[in-house]
């Protein structure tokens, strides 16, 4: 859990720093400079066309936080309403609908859609996101539906209608609070899903397109030096390693940290 | 054969268990009586080597000449099942889903090198000794009612013929005939096999009608123990008193009600396609007066209760609430004329909520009213609470008190109706009469209507002037509640009063 934390920080707040400030510009190349060793003005050292890793790194962690945490907020703005909807309606049409939907966009293999997404639209940083969202839908409608349909057999839920509540309010008031912590830790599980679809997407060249920097075209452009310079394919590759490493022991730690049963185990 | 002595347990330096001890021997069955958190659970599974795990008890259990709570658990899986087997309360999870009851019966007997065939035919014969003779062994645990899954976890426990088997509350789950059945079951099996059965329940009348010898426990302690029928005549101990009387409310004292209708039904009938839960069924509630509704799981007195909350369309008959359309008919303003008061104290507050905010919920029906904190504090210290439980929440109240917020939460929008569902069946006995002591006392204050649906006669009996007894969807029997209990006219309504556990009323003569 603190591991997590402080791996996620550290990349989030490097992302940050990216926006603002970062040592050397990114767009400028210095071809003489190309592939040096760490020294202090880089840090990193160097990529092919001289320019500086850590600067790289560090607005490739802007890319790919700001590619993932979109694409996740377009599966919980969409998918949450329509997995508390689901429940809500248990059993009726628009269950039916929502849950039939949800497992049409499931049997698509999702890489291969957002290629094809990416593809057809162009390659860019907003389609990316679009085709990486489109997946997190299902996702977070299977969660929010499977954690509030037991909520929705509990005398507190009956209690709210007889008080005269409608689904919408009982879904908004009294299930969404409760199925909170699951949606917190799927959001991290999904975040760090969306930081690897990124940099797979920007693998291929359907992702950020440059001269914007992305861990994925790092890795991507370093393959042709793997021999010449194998730390300009490593230090992205670590990089997503550890942030992904990162978000999954936060969400691990969340979830223990949320349940009020395991809480209460251990304080 | 077994002896129990200083058997002791702590969690977090607060003990669970001190210095309990008692015998068990072949043949005879002990009842061990307490409420809620009194240690009995926790006694049962230091016996049979279950205790969660950080835990440890000290003392010692005795098998003839072996100490039970010095073996590891290797050598526990030589005494389970075989010597030492348990059921427990809720035959629904006990058993497992995926696996025909036959396989589940015949695993512990396989578990000895016994061969799958030999297996399964005493499988079968322990299913045919249960009383299960029409059940297939290839049957899955969902295609049983609940008292045929109690008598397979039966079998299952008393396969390898141990010599103590242990009971958990094994029928608190289940419906009062269905009770009978399986307390006679378990009677017989003792007597023929000369097993020790221990029984552990809360419900005095149980005890009262299957134990031979019994202990009551408090707060971790045997305060008392003998023989059954002594004990009880004694009431030495002043705790075992309490038990006794509270368990006993007396009948009410029917009172003089005005002819005036708040709650009417008629030929209400609920479908659920071909199956007809409510069938035409009838009912009036006057000013003042306590309705009992009696029947067992699945009788259809739930779906009324919901259909007459307004939160389900019935097929048939009309609902009238104070001379207006009531049931789904009703308009914000009537709904806040009736109001509810769940079963589980637990579940019935949505645990991240203040109390202050879970009592004023019902203002949603009303709009709130300015003064909507003044009324909160008025309801919770018309239950005996104070303003200072408004900033709390649920998890810090008692099963007791729970009820109580639920009760404040219920008398928030003054009505004229309130609808007790089985609202004091998860209360200890103690903490129940307080509470049938707090709703008699509103209704004399407030002129309150009771609808009190209930499983357990006793209560009804306590607070109700007149029950409706209710069999598949129908009223079989109505009338004032002495008449009813002391003179019943449907054959339905004596196998449910002949199958209510009870204590024999010679033993709580006086002196």
């Amino acid at each position: 859990m603190r591991l997590g934390a402080v791996l996620t920080a550290v990349f989030a707040l490097a992302a940050l720093i990216s926006v603002v400030w970062v040592p050397h510009d990114t767009a400028v190349l210095t071809i003489a400079d190309r592939t040096l060793g760490p020294s202090v003005a880089h840090p990193f050292g160097t990529d092919h066309f001289g320019r500086d890793m850590l600067s790289m790194l560090m607005a490739g962690a802007r890319t790919s936080i700001a590619v993932a945490l979109l694409a996740v907020g377009i599966g919980i703005v969409l998918g949450v309403p329509l997995g508390l909807a689901a429940a809500a309606n248990r059993g009726g049409w628009l269950d039916e609908v929502i849950m039939r939907g949800n497992d049409l966009i499931f049997a698509f293999p999702s890489l291969v859609i957002a290629i094809l997404i990416t593809a057809v639209f162009g390659p860019s940083a907003v389609n990316a996101i679009l085709a990486i969202g489109i997946f997190n839908i299902p996702v977070f409608a299977r969660v929010a539906r499977g954690g509030a349909l037991p909520l929705w057999t509990l005398d507190y839920i009956m209690a709210a209608r007889v008080a005269g509540k409608g689904p919408a309010r009982i879904s908004a008031e009294h299930i969404l609070p409760n199925i909170a912590n699951l949606l917190i830790v799927q959001a991290t599980i999904q975040f760090s899903l969306g930081i690897l679809a990124e940099a797979a997407l920007s693998y291929v060249g359907l992702g950020a397109q440059p001269p914007t920097p992305s861990w994925g075209r790092m890795l991507a452009d370093a393959q042709t030096m793997i021999h010449v310079a194998p730390q300009l394919a490593i230090l992205p590759g670590v990089a997503i390693v550890l942030t992904v490493l990162g978000l999954n022991l936060l969400g691990d730690g969340l979830r223990d940290a949320l349940d009020p049963r395991l809480r209460r185990v251990r304080g | 054969m077994i002896a129990v002595r200083d058997l002791s347990l702590s969690i977090h330096g607060q003990p669970l268990l001190r210095d309990v001890s008692f015998d068990l021997a072949p043949g005879r069955i002990t009842g061990l009586v307490g409420e809620s958190g009194s240690g009995k659970s926790m006694t049962a599974l230091a016996m049979i080597g279950l205790l969660p795990v950080p835990l440890r008890a000290e003392g010692s259990i005795r098998l003839d000449d072996r100490d039970l709570l010095a073996m590891t658990e290797r050598e526990w899986l030589g005494v389970r099942g075989r010597d030492i087997a348990m059921i427990f309360q809720e035959p629904m999870t006990a058993l497992n889903p995926v696996q025909t009851i036959g396989a589940q019966v015949s695993e512990t007997l396989r578990l000895n090198g016994t061969p799958r065939t030999e297996a399964l035919r005493i499988a079968r014969g322990g299913l045919d000794r249960v009383g299960l003779e029409h059940i297939a062994l290839d049957r899955y645990p969902h295609q049983l009612s609940g008292g045929q899954r109690q008598r397979v976890c039966i079998a299952l426990a008393i396969a390898r013929r141990p010599r103590l088997l242990i009971a958990d509350e094994p029928t608190t789950a289940l419906d009062v005939t269905t009770q009978a059945q399986i307390l006679d079951l378990l009677r017989d099996l003792v007597r023929e096999d000369g097993m020790s059965l221990l029984l552990i329940t809360h419900d005095l009348g149980v005890v009262a009608g299957m134990a031979d010898d019994v202990a009551v426990m408090r707060q971790g302690r045997i305060v008392e123990q003998g023989a059954t029928e002594p004990l009880f005549r004694a009431r030495a101990h002043p705790y075992t008193r309490d038990l006794l009387s509270a368990s006993q409310p007396p009948p009410r004292v029917p009172r003089a009600v005005a002819d005036d209708l708040v709650l009417t039904a008629r030929d209400v009938t609920r479908r659920y396609g071909a199956l007809t839960a409510v069938d035409g069924v009838s009912l009036t509630l006057n000013r003042g007066e306590s309705l009992g509704l009696v029947g067992e799981s699945g009788c259809g007195k739930s779906t009324l209760t919901r259909a007459l909350l307004g939160l389900e369309p019935v097929q048939g008959g009309t609902i009238d609430l104070l001379g207006r359309p009531g049931g789904l008919a009703m308009t914000r303003d009537d709904r806040a004329r009736i109001s509810v008061v769940f079963q589980d104290p637990y579940g019935s507050f949505d645990p991240r909520w203040t109390v202050a905010r879970l009592v004023q919920e019902p203002f949603h029906l009303t709009g709130r009213p300015p003064d909507a904190r003044d009324r909160a504090v008025r309801a919770l210290e018309q239950v005996g609470l104070s303003a200072d439980d408004l900033s709390k929440y649920p998890h810090e109240f008692s099963g007791g008190q729970r009820q109580r917020i639920a009760i404040a939460r219920a008398l928030i929008t003054e009505p004229d109706v309130l609808v007790l569902d089985e609202a004091v069946s998860a209360l200890d006995v103690r903490v129940r009469a307080q509470v049938l002591d707090l709703l008699d006392d509103l209704q004399a204050r407030l002129g309150l209507s009771y609808l009190f649906i209930s499983h357990d006669l006793t209560v009804v009996r306590a607070i109700c002037d007149n029950v409706l007894v209710m069999q598949a969807g129908r009223i079989v029997e109505r009338g004032p509640a002495a008449r009813v209990f002391d003179a019943p006219e449907h054959d339905y309504t004596r196998v449910l009063i002949d199958a209510a556990p009870a204590i024999p009323p010679r033993w709580l003569e006086a002196g």
